[in-house]
């Protein structure tokens, strides 16, 4: 690319950090694909038990969630926009925006799992396992197998995000080199996506 | 570099592909509001299909990108296909 302008320790190529980005996103793909797999399986496997365990997960809270998702990814993927624009306080405002309603998700998601544990509902519980048949246990195994490793992917996603949004303010992410803003919203579609099928699959289909 | 490959989207193409992010979102909602039976879990899950579309070619920038890394996207979810429809032929059949 732009050789003869590099300096000799500049190793900035913006193509192969997003295939780099691409391939961890492609694991991610497969670890998540696999949890499906396993959620479809026993979903045909105790198809009534799942119905029942299914209608306890309050529908709205995760209409909530799906929406403030989408908002914060479209907000992401115009810092960009912006910062290809070289409009480095709309970069930074359109991030900040992204990573607060990345908080108000995880908020939510405390006070849904909070009301779950109150009702005896986690993971090895004594009123699980005396109170529900086997397939709503596996249910809510998987529930909070699936949601929390979700939820550790925007926290890490937010971690990315202030990274970069830090990077940015001290002018080392720019319209020149922003491969890192770029790879910070890929990860955090990624994590869109993955709730875009969580979502139908643990609230929607009752 | 930045000159011949980097395209700049419009922030209007984000808005529009929100609004029709949420509409999906609701249609779903609303879809799955009605006892379908069997098809429930196929119309969730066309829907999601269709919303992981857009948030992949536009938010994600394939549209954008070059043909290779939308083939290597395409190959991973082929992958994935593949696998529920073998653990499925599987349960299926056994």
């Amino acid at each position: 690319m732009e050789k003869v302008t590099h300096a000799p320790h500049d190793h900035y190529d913006a193509e192969a950090s997003k295939i780099g980005m691409w391939l961890f996103i492609f694991t991610e793909l497969l670890l998540f694909g696999i949890l499906f797999v396993i959620y479809s399986v026993y979903r045909y496997l105790n198809h009534d038990a799942f119905h029942l365990a299914a209608a306890e997960l309050d529908t709205f809270t995760g209409a909530v969630n799906t929406l403030i998702l989408l908002v914060s990814s479209m907000t992401i993927a115009m810092s960009v926009t912006a910062l290809q624009k070289n409009n480095k306080p709309l970069t930074l405002l359109l991030n900040g925006i992204t990573f607060v309603i990345g908080v108000v998700f995880l908020v939510n998601k405390y006070f849904e799992w909070g009301a779950k544990f109150d009702h005896g509902i986690f993971p090895g519980s004594a009123t699980l396992a005396e109170t529900l048949s086997q397939g709503e246990i596996l249910f809510f195994g998987l529930y909070f197998i699936m949601t929390g490793l979700h939820a550790l992917h925007i926290i890490i996603g937010l971690v990315f995000i202030a990274v970069v949004m830090w990077k940015v303010a001290r002018g080392k992410v720019h319209a020149g080199r922003s491969a890192l803003l770029e790879n910070s919203g890929l990860y955090w579609h990624l994590v869109d996506i993955i709730w875009i099928f969580l979502f139908p699959l643990f609230y929607l289909i009752v | 570099m930045s000159d011949e490959k980097t395209h700049i989207v419009p922030y209007r193409v984000y808005a529009f592909v929100l609004v029709a992010l949420v509409v999906l979102t609701f249609l779903s909602i609303a879809i799955t509001g009605y006892d379908l039976g069997k098809y429930t879990v196929a119309g969730a899950l066309i829907f999601a299909v269709v919303k992981s579309f857009l948030v992949l070619t536009y938010f994600m920038h394939l549209k954008y990108d070059k043909p290779y890394i939308k083939i290597m996207v395409g190959f991973v979810f082929a992958i994935l296909v593949v696998t529920i429809v073998v653990t499925f032929l599987d349960y299926l059949y056994r």
